[in-house]
């Protein structure tokens, strides 16, 4: 497993008393603050499809950076509130968008990937994978698609599947920066997030992105995603 | 680095008068287009394609050792920088009208105002990049002098300040793009600026004084995820300030930043 750092916010709340649940710990003033979820795999599991410092950077340096930052924003947007102060809170928007937003996503790719051993790549079955053959034709061609929408991303940003809970549709978007897939769609539901930003990839692959969303697809776990999928078109 | 010999034989080939080989090609010659430059007259007879070419920073790959390391270089500049020559050129060789641009023309054309053209993305990332080599030096940082640093503290206060600005901006940025030390042509001072992707200040008529790339790509190989670290070598080893100097002082050709001196007969 890997290894939480060994003072977290967590163990210092419960240390003081405060309340614990998962990653969010509730402080006397009742701001929930959000600390890094394990990784259910080993930094090295997912190899090598991904390298193990990739995997360490990414989890242990950038989510880290983005809880972080989202917790100072979420504490400053407590005080701008409480003081009424309109400006202030419009202003903490983005940084609340970007970092909230990272934390989300990078939330949902940990789970979204598993070692070989562990059922990773191994292609979805029952309604999930008759959905993609429906609405895609294929496996192969969802596969494609998502390539083609990933390395065709300019900058930094994610490419997704989702499902529109509403419609009951399969989709594949992108969204830019940290954006999560719901600004893209009120009633979209991510399945697969693939992180096109360069930190996910670079020390592997340099600037050969569609050498890693090639590989990326050995390590997907589709299990997680028809159980989501499960949930919102029963 | 190839597309530069096809030229110089390509030229070669056609200062032989007469011979066989060559008034097949001089026929298909169109004159005017010997007149365009940068150019390169294509061995295919119909067409004649003008092309850019990447250009070299001005020092050695590994000149910014240790502060830039020679094998980021050599990916930033030999496969990102020259990526998008590549991408450029292709996309440009299907658009008669946009290949007699000259690169800047091409950037602010291809911006459309916000709502850029495909080849926008390709044609300002060339502009950033040949921007951006030629804004560090080896043995850069410390601090400007004499007009460029009173410009300096008459803008933001003290060097002080504008370096943490600009650091600040630097961290700030969410995602890929680029920070600038910009000469604001209508306001007439110095300002830093953030941009997003490939966006670049002379989309709209302002002056790049100097950049910093802060696309992961730029440091990930050296700094990994600490971007300030990056930006801090960069303020204090890398930036070239005699590069500014000379950029400031071409602009203000431009832009009038104080009363002008008119010399007393």
């Amino acid at each position: 497993m890997a290894l939480r750092p060994l003072l977290t916010r967590r163990t210092l709340a419960s240390a003081s008393g405060f309340s614990s649940n998962g990653g969010i710990t509730t402080s006397f003033r009742g701001l929930q603050t959000f600390s890094l979820p394990d990784l259910p795999y080993d930094y090295g599991a997912l190899q090598p499809a991904i390298s193990g410092e990739i995997m360490q950077l990414h989890h242990q340096k950038h989510h880290q950076a983005y809880i972080t930052n989202y917790n100072k924003a979420l504490e400053q947007l407590h005080d701008a509130m409480s003081k009424g102060d309109a400006p202030a809170v419009v202003k903490l928007q983005s940084a609340i968008k970007f970092n909230g937003g990272g934390h989300v996503n990078h939330s949902i790719f940990w789970k979204n990937l598993a070692p070989i051993q562990g059922g990773g790549g191994e292609p979805p079955k029952g309604s999930l994978g008759w959905a993609i053959d429906n609405h895609f034709g294929s496996l192969d061609a969802l596969v494609q698609k998502m390539n083609a929408e990933g390395a065709a991303l300019q900058g930094s940003g994610w490419v997704w599947l989702g499902v529109d809970k509403e419609l009951k549709k399969l989709v594949v978007e992108t969204t830019s920066n940290q954006d999560p897939l719901v600004t893209k769609g009120p009633s979209l539901v991510p399945l697969i997030g693939i992180d096109v930003w360069e930190h996910a990839y670079y020390l592997q692959y340099k600037n050969v992105r569609p050498d890693y969303l090639k590989n990326i697809w050995k390590v997907i776990n589709w299990k997680y995603a028809s159980e989501l999928y499960g949930k919102e078109c029963p | 680095m190839g597309s530069f010999s096809l030229h110089a034989s390509c030229l070669a080939k056609h200062n032989l008068p007469w011979s066989n080989g060559c008034s097949q090609n001089l026929n298909s010659l169109r004159i005017p287009a010997l007149q365009r430059g940068p150019g390169f007259l294509s061995r295919k007879a119909s067409k004649i394609l003008a092309f850019y070419g990447l250009k070299s920073p001005p020092y050695a790959l590994d000149a910014l050792e240790p502060y830039m390391s020679k094998r980021l270089l050599e990916t930033h500049w030999g496969e990102h920088h020259h990526g998008y020559v590549e991408g450029l050129n292709k996309q440009l060789e299907k658009n008669d009208i946009l290949y007699s641009y000259t690169l800047d023309e091409l950037v602010k054309v291809t911006y459309n105002n916000g709502n850029p053209l495909p080849e926008f993305n390709n044609a300002a990332q060339v502009w950033n990049h040949d921007f951006f080599w030629e804004s560090m030096q080896p043995g850069g940082g410390g601090m400007p002098e004499l007009g460029l640093l009173q410009q300096i503290e008459k803008d933001f206060g003290s060097f002080t300040n504008f370096k943490e600005k600009f650091i600040e901006a630097s961290l700030s940025l969410f995602g890929s793009g680029w920070v600038w030390l910009v000469l604001k042509r209508q306001e007439k001072r110095l300002e830093v600026v953030k941009t997003s992707n490939a966006v670049n200040p002379i989309a709209w008529d302002d002056i790049p004084l100097m950049s910093l790339d802060t696309w992961e790509h730029a440091y990930y190989q050296d700094y990994k995820h600490d971007r300030g670290k990056y930006v801090n070598a960069f303020m204090n080893h890398l930036v070239s300030w005699h590069v500014v100097t000379a950029r400031i002082i071409r602009a203000e050709a431009f832009v009038n930043l104080g009363e002008p001196k008119i010399p007393v007969a």
